[in-house]
């Protein structure tokens, strides 16, 4: 294999398990401080039980995001320094914004985890708040980056160097906005699922209307209804995000739509695959019209096909598949969390049936998922490009080898990463049982 | 003065509070480890209760300063991401699995925490040894130049003996920083016995780390003339930074009413031992960054980038510093964290 495809996958593997880290890192501590809210409205205990169990999970994953997250600030100038070497001229600032935010989160979850018990209540909320803030505002500032390689802007290109620079409207970049706000809407989307996802596992798990059975009840309509809101947010917004590409980066919408002729009056493909030598999208549902209308809303929208650029300029065309998978995973999640709230609060039913439990069950790892593969499609997508039209992949690269080495070694020590926090979270929950602080 | 020569400041400025913290750090996990099987426990808690809620802010300073290093300097960066793929890798990886295993170790059963123990133990005297190997790299001996690509001749880096005369320097650097501080600390804890036993250390490993820098120095005139040359511009630095160790030292011996040493003093010394000596080194380093190709001139980042970047740094100043001494007073001062009896 080459050294791109290999330097590529070592990145992709740092990112596909730094981010399920930093995800849960921005949505736990959101579910924290509304469960804190809560507390303080309904004067509940189990409100606040439930913060308190939230933050001793998220402090372990935290174990984990901090060093991933160095990992990949670092892997970034060792694997590709002609991307860095531009980024260092021109998109410097998020890089260090978000070292403050780092600083930020480091410093209150330190105080939050080791000195919680002389730290006064208002502290303790403040610290927590700290700490969300730092982590969203840490993954706000990296998709900064992100939205800058899909729409560069701030500079001008003379004679093969980048001049006139201007760092703040690279910085306020033209697709900044709805990027950095899909990646935080669907963060706090996963939170909720995830805790979803656990409470409904543990109510499976119990027999009759318990103590504890009641207290898991509550964190699962919790995180039903955050996540529903957030998934609803997150689909607005991913209209806005596919309108964007429709503008800025129509090859990547193209690839994603599995397009390959431009047309107006473009319909809309679901499901399928795409086939590069038939250039079609086979066993797809076609919804005549959509696409156009989707686009920009009005149906004779022209929507630029793949056969406008060279085929060497394509993304993977299996991107098409990424992208469907996230719509339909997102839009599965809302619809499940409209049923369960339906079902209890407006048909007033006390009980779910269980088919519906499986499905609670499922939001979680299927809201990372999702996040898994919009990642790769927003990445992949992009491709040739590290920079959109301004330079490719292949330019970004170490020129050093080796990598194929260092793949294998990353693999192992993030392998060991993941089963270790799977053990040490089961450790720590099954020797401190919610039926023994229940009963406190 | 010129802006490039301001942001080099800057970086070997945060460089240097990285150098002291994550010495301190690292070798506050090889003590912890050292420790482990005395029955006297009370010098690992010590360890453990500086270390526990330090290393991840000293960790987010690693990626202030590479952040900090492509920001100011990005035409280094490409030669210095190039060579320090595998190095820093591995620094990375080691880096990764001690941090984490730190976090679990708070959660995980007494019966997993002699593992966690150990591994923090060893990485925390690789890790520094490792690092350091950045310094002779930026040497230039060690990087060879073939149709405009750079790469790392790991052979010659390996049997270099300036290399591992840096790798001596840094270990034994980190174990004596990490007991004077501790020394220090359990002093202000009250804990007697512990501080026995890390003033004991430090006394054995100060006048090593000091054989070793100057060990390192002589190596240096083997392998970069140059920068020996330059070095012996800065003989007064060199000088001072000997007496401030011989001040630190002597002050473990100054006999008090409870008892013997001023490690508060000690400590202060040697940080600023190494202040002076590494003034001088980075001062003779210049104007390289990687000798012979990249200057801290051809390697400065776009004027307009680098006033909006110090601008971050200032507003960030004023919003992080009450943080850090918020930290400060909650871990360093308070004599309920110091004096509480973890078990």
């Amino acid at each position: 294999m080459d050294e791109l495809v290999i330097a590529r996958s070592l990145f992709g593997m740092t990112m596909g398990v730094h981010i399920i880290y930093a995800t849960l890192g921005v949505g736990l501590p959101f579910m924290v401080l509304i469960a804190e809210l809560m507390y303080q409205k309904t004067k509940d205990k189990d409100y606040a039980l439930m913060a308190n169990r939230w933050t001793k999970g998220f402090a372990v994953l935290l174990g984990v995001a901090i060093p991933t997250g160095t990992i990949a600030g670092v892997q970034l100038s060792l694997l590709w320094p002609g991307f860095m070497e531009v980024v260092g001229r021109v998109i410097a600032l998020p890089f260090q914004i978000e070292i403050y935010a780092f600083f930020l989160e480091a410093l209150f979850m330190s105080i939050y985890v080791y000195a919680a018990d002389r730290l006064s209540p208002i502290m303790r909320i403040v610290s927590v708040t700290l700490v969300a803030f730092g982590a969203s505002a840490s993954a706000i500032l990296i998709t900064n980056v992100h939205a800058f390689q899909g729409t560069p802007d701030g500079f001008e290109i003379v004679d093969g160097k980048f001049v006139n620079i201007d760092p703040w409207e690279a910085f306020f970049n033209r697709s900044f906005f709805i990027t950095a706000g899909h990646v935080t809407v669907s963060a706090l989307m996963t939170g909720a699922f995830v805790i979803a996802s656990i409470a409904a596992y543990k109510m499976i798990r119990q027999r009759g209307n318990t103590r504890e059975y009641k207290f898991h009840h509550k964190a699962l309509m919790m995180g039903l209804v955050i996540g529903g809101i957030f998934s609803l947010l997150t689909s607005l917004n991913g209209h806005e995000s596919a309108q964007q590409l429709y503008q800025y980066q129509p090859e990547k919408l193209a690839a994603a739509e599995g397009l390959f002729e431009t047309q107006r009056y473009a319909p809309l493909a679901i499901g399928g695959y795409t086939d590069k030598e038939e250039r079609e999208v086979k066993w797809a549902i076609e919804v005549p019209w959509a696409l156009s209308f989707l686009s920009d809303d009005a149906f004779d929208t022209e929507v630029l096909g793949l056969e406008e650029w060279p085929e060497e300029e394509w993304p993977p065309l299996f991107v098409h598949t990424l992208f469907n998978s996230m719509v339909g995973i997102g839009s599965l999640l809302l619809l499940l969390s409209i049923v369960g709230f339906t079902w209890y609060k407006i048909l007033k039913r006390k009980k779910f049936p269980r088919w519906l439990m499986w499905g609670f069950i499922a939001t979680g790892p299927l809201a990372m998922t999702a996040i898994e593969f919009g990642w790769i499609f927003a990445c992949t997508g992009r491709q040739p490009w590290i920079i959109y039209h301004v330079m490719k992949t292949e330019e970004a690269v170490t020129t050093s080898g080796n990598i194929g080495l260092l793949f294998v070694l990353f693999l192992i020590v993030y392998i060991i990463l993941m089963i270790s926090t799977v053990l040490v979270l089961r450790y720590y929950f099954n020797r401190n049982p919610i039926s023994e602080e229940l009963d406190q | 003065m010129s802006e490039a020569f301001y942001a080099i400041t800057l970086i070997w400025g945060l460089v240097f509070i990285y150098a002291v913290m994550a010495t301190i750090d690292f070798g506050a996990g090889f003590w912890s480890m050292i420790y482990l099987n005395r029955n006297n426990t009370k010098a690992t808690n010590i360890a453990n209760r500086y270390l526990s809620p330090s290393w991840e802010v000293t960790n987010v300073f690693i990626v202030a300063i590479v952040v900090a290093l492509f920001s100011f300097f990005p035409g280094a960066t490409f030669t210095l991401g190039t060579v320090l793929l595998i190095p820093g890798s591995i620094i990375i990886l080691l880096l990764a699995l001690r941090s984490a295993f730190l976090v679990f170790s708070h959660s995980a059963s007494s019966n997993y925490k002699r593992i966690l123990t150990i591994i923090s133990g060893i990485t925390g005297f690789l890790i520094p040894a490792l690092l350091i190997c950045v310094l002779p790299i930026t040497h230039g001996n060690f990087i060879e130049t073939t149709n405009g690509a750079e790469r790392l001749l790991l052979g010659e880096l390996l049997t270099s003996p300036s290399v591992y005369a840096f790798m001596a320097f840094a270990i034994s650097s980190t174990l004596f920083l990490s007991s004077l501080l501790l020394s220090d600390y359990s002093n202000v804890s009250g804990d007697q016995e512990a501080y026995d036993t890390y003033r004991r250390d430090a006394i054995l490993v100060g006048p090593i780390s000091l054989a070793m820098a100057a060990l390192l120095v002589l190596t240096i005139r083997n392998e970069a003339l140059w920068l020996y040359e330059n070095l012996m511009n800065y003989i007064p630095w060199l000088i001072g930074s000997i007496a401030t160790f011989a001040l630190g030292y002597a002050s473990l011996f100054i006999p008090r009413k409870t008892g013997v040493g001023i490690p508060r003093l000690a400590m202060i010394s040697i940080v600023v031992q190494y202040l002076l000596a590494s003034y001088a080194y980075g001062s003779a380093h210049l104007p390289y960054i990687v000798y012979p190709n990249v200057t801290i001139e051809t390697g400065f980042t776009d004027p307009a980038t680098f006033r909006a970047l110090i601008v971050t740094y200032i507003v960030a100043f004023f919003i992080l510093t009450p943080g850090f001494i918020y930290f400060w007073r909650l871990f360093l001062k308070d004599k309920r964290y110091l004096k509480q009896n973890e078990s």
